[in-house]
């Protein structure tokens, strides 16, 4: 169903990181960036479709006005709204964000760290664009930050903070069908599993709350109503949101699973783990039974391997683009 | 990103360093006195572990890893593991703690990747500290710290989410990234590939709490399963093994963390090119036992591996194309016994003051940690 394509050099090996990916397919120019963090380096590569340019650029985790202090970087991701394209970086230290190419920074929030270091560990992850002008990022404390993005320029500011988890953020997504009947925008996810479903607005509504089972849920994707979600015992599950029915139970993986993602207009979905394997999978939503059906397509087995990202590089999910840990590739793999 | 790694960093790497020495001082213990000179006796290895395991598990050393903090970057983690050696009468030279080092460090980035589930790696220090116990049996008084310490290590860690585990093994991941040193032991035994990764396979048992996979169940509204259906894994996969014991003894279950040297000396009855190579380096750790009360002179102690002297010219004559694969280092170290008494002092820095102490943070072992740490 796909085969494996020429694989894209970075400078540096992808960390072991959850989603240590990110892909932003820029059509009108007809190249996709794709970011892939090292420690408190962010590797991005921009990558022309005819597969004959590739540019790098490196962005460290730096807080302004500071010279040498730097953190280590918990994700990156690219934030897509109507009016424009932001990369937006987590670590240690703070949040920031980045026009899409990674040329200028345009707003940087910091994190209360506390003066003496506590045994619990502080840090932002969790990264989602959502509706038409929020960024909201996640924190260790499980607060998660909504941040108001106007169309152009830096005036961003913190618009509200939700909280809800109890434990530390992991993943957050946002509806990608681009549906308007969808009631719930977003779900959040924490260590210990439980996934928060919202609505947004000027004062976020927490519309649902789906209990975990104390294993950490490291990956979750929002699509057409269904919550998608991979946990740290390798199985995905997937419920529909608003209810917190559980339609599908797959034991996917043997290893921790640290990515997935779903093709929205194909309703394809990807799952990537520890174990070294990427696993195809397609997703059949019948609205008058309110039914959700999986069925597996495809492996790919990355020998050796632990993976630590995998997204599709089009909403068809036409190919699909890998990272691995202590590897200084992103691998890539198009449909046959 | 977590602040707790410190404690189970120097367990295990200072446990692959003690199983390393271990291995190397007891393939020369030939004779039970020190009458013949470059032997290590019976008496000096146990000497030699019990000041090693006698710091590093020492209440003071324990307690300022135990404070909430960053990791140390590898040029401190050095730094301090060589001072642990030191405590005892045993000099390393650079070259050879840099060799002594990597395999260290190979060694416990082996048992981090391949640990099933982030919460055994408590399990893997386990198997360290258990091994560390049967070097010091007989010395109740470091055998009582080693304990202590165990007890530690369970109060703190026990009760933290397999989250915060991932989290942990996260920032050992990231500290370990990058290395692909290639270590003759784990070549042979098929467990790294020539590049120098670590083999993963794709089939065994899955982890404790992990369902095997292969099942894709679906539900109905009302939580009733109503089809079940399979998918090819690529794999073959066997259900988990019975968890290990996480109390003070027990039965850990999962051999990662084991002293892998132990097994290897059994195994070499037919010469073995590369690690005997691996070997030949390490076994050149001794000296002069003696103390000529003249530091600076140095003799070389070679191990015997085969029958015969001609045999033993024969095989080191092939093994150069070996040589330049792994560069081959002569490690050497001498016992030193006019520096002992200043040993002596130093070492005392790390051990647990008999006197109270006033200001916790202004003991020599804090100094001696914090003045580490600006090497960084």
């Amino acid at each position: 169903m796909y085969h494996k394509e020429k694989s894209i050099q970075i400078k540096n090996s992808a960390s072991a990181l959850y989603n240590n990916l990110g892909v932003l397919r820029i059509a009108p120019r007809r190249l996709t960036y794709f970011t892939v963090v090292h420690a408190n380096v962010v590797n991005m590569v921009s990558a022309s479709w005819d597969g004959l340019n590739y540019s790098h650029r490196q962005l460290q985790s730096k807080e302004p006005n500071v010279a040498t202090s730097t953190s280590l970087i918990m994700q990156a991701a690219f934030c897509v709204l109507p009016s424009r394209d932001l990369l937006v970086v987590t670590s240690q230290k703070g949040i920031q964000m980045y026009e899409s190419d990674g040329s200028i920074m345009v707003y940087w929030h910091a994190l209360d760290t506390p003066e003496t270091p506590t045994a619990q560990a502080v840090f932002a992850r969790g990264i989602s664009a959502v509706w038409e002008n929020y960024i909201c990022v996640g924190v260790s404390s499980g607060a998660i930050l909504v941040f108001d993005v106007p169309s152009k320029g830096s005036n961003i500011t913190l618009s509200e903070v939700v909280e809800e988890h109890k434990e530390p953020i992991t993943d957050i997504a946002s509806e990608c069908s681009g549906s308007q009947e969808c009631i719930a925008d977003m779900v959040s996810a924490d260590d210990g599993g439980n996934l928060c479903v919202w609505k947004s607005g000027e004062e976020f509504q927490l519309l649902n709350k789906i209990p975990g089972f104390d294993m950490s849920c490291s990956s979750v994707k929002l699509w057409k109503g269904t919550v998608a979600a991979g946990y740290g015992t390798g199985q995905i599950r997937l419920y529909e949101a608003v209810t917190g029915i559980l339609h599908v139970e797959i034991n996917a993986h043997a290893r921790w699973i640290y990515s997935l993602d779903i093709a929205p207009f194909s309703g394809l979905l990807l799952s990537a783990a520890e174990d070294s394997l990427v696993r195809v999978w397609h997703l059949t939503l019948t609205p008058e039974t309110n039914t959700v059906e999986v069925a597996h397509l495809h492996n790919e087995c990355v020998t050796d391997t632990q993976i630590c990202g995998a997204k599709f590089c089009d909403g068809d999910g036409y190919a699909f683009a890998v990272t691995g840990y202590d590897l200084s590739e992103i691998i890539r793999y198009t449909q046959t | 990103m977590s602040m707790r790694t410190l404690p189970l960093v120097f367990i295990n790497l200072g446990g692959e360093m003690l199983y390393i020495l271990d291995q190397r001082l007891q393939a020369q213990n030939t004779s039970e006195d020190n009458s013949e000179k470059g032997m290590w006796s019976e008496n000096d290895r146990k000497r030699v572990m019990n000041d090693i395991v006698g710091t590093m598990f020492s209440k003071s050393f324990m307690d300022e890893l135990l404070k909430p903090q960053q990791l140390y970057s590898h040029r401190t983690m050095k730094t301090v593991l060589t001072r642990l050696a030191h405590t005892s009468i045993m000099r390393l030279n650079p070259a050879s703690m840099d060799r002594l080092y990597e395999l260290m460090v190979m060694a416990f980035k082996y048992q981090v990747f391949l640990c099933p589930r982030p919460k055994d790696l408590l399990l893997i220090s386990y198997n360290h500290i258990d091994t560390i116990r049967e070097f010091v049996k007989d010395t109740p008084a470091v055998l009582n710290q080693v304990e202590e310490t165990h007890r530690k290590i369970i109060e703190v860690y026990s009760s933290l989410s397999e989250g915060e585990f991932q989290l942990l093994r996260q920032t050992l991941l990231i500290f370990f990234q990058d290395l692909h040193v290639r270590v003759s032991l784990f070549l042979k035994n098929k467990v790294q590939n020539p590049n120098g990764r670590f083999a993963l396979g794709t089939s065994g048992p899955v982890p404790y709490k992990t369902d095997v996979p292969g099942l894709i169940r679906a539900f109905d509204r009302k939580g009733r399963e109503v089809r079940r259906h399979e998918f090819p894994t690529g794999g073959s996969y066997s259900s988990p093994l019975r968890v290990g014991s996480f109390d003070l003894h027990g039965d850990r279950v999962i051999r990662l963390g084991l002293n892998m040297y132990v097994s290897s000396v059994n195994c070499y009855n037919t010469p073995n090119l590369l690690a005997k190579e691996e070997l030949n380096l390490l076994a050149r750790l001794m000296g002069s036992m003696k103390a000529e009360h003249t530091p600076n002179t140095e003799t070389v102690f070679r191990i015997n591996l085969f029958t015969t002297d001609a045999e033993e010219e024969e095989a080191g004559a092939s093994g150069g194309t070996e040589e330049s694969l792994f560069g081959v280092i002569n490690i050497q170290a001498m016992q030193d016994e006019q520096a002992a008494t200043e040993l002596a002092r130093i070492a005392g820095q790390f051990m647990e003051q008999d006197e109270p102490v006033e200001n916790p943070s202004s003991s020599k072992g804090d100094d001696l940690l914090a003045m580490m740490d600006d090497l960084s």
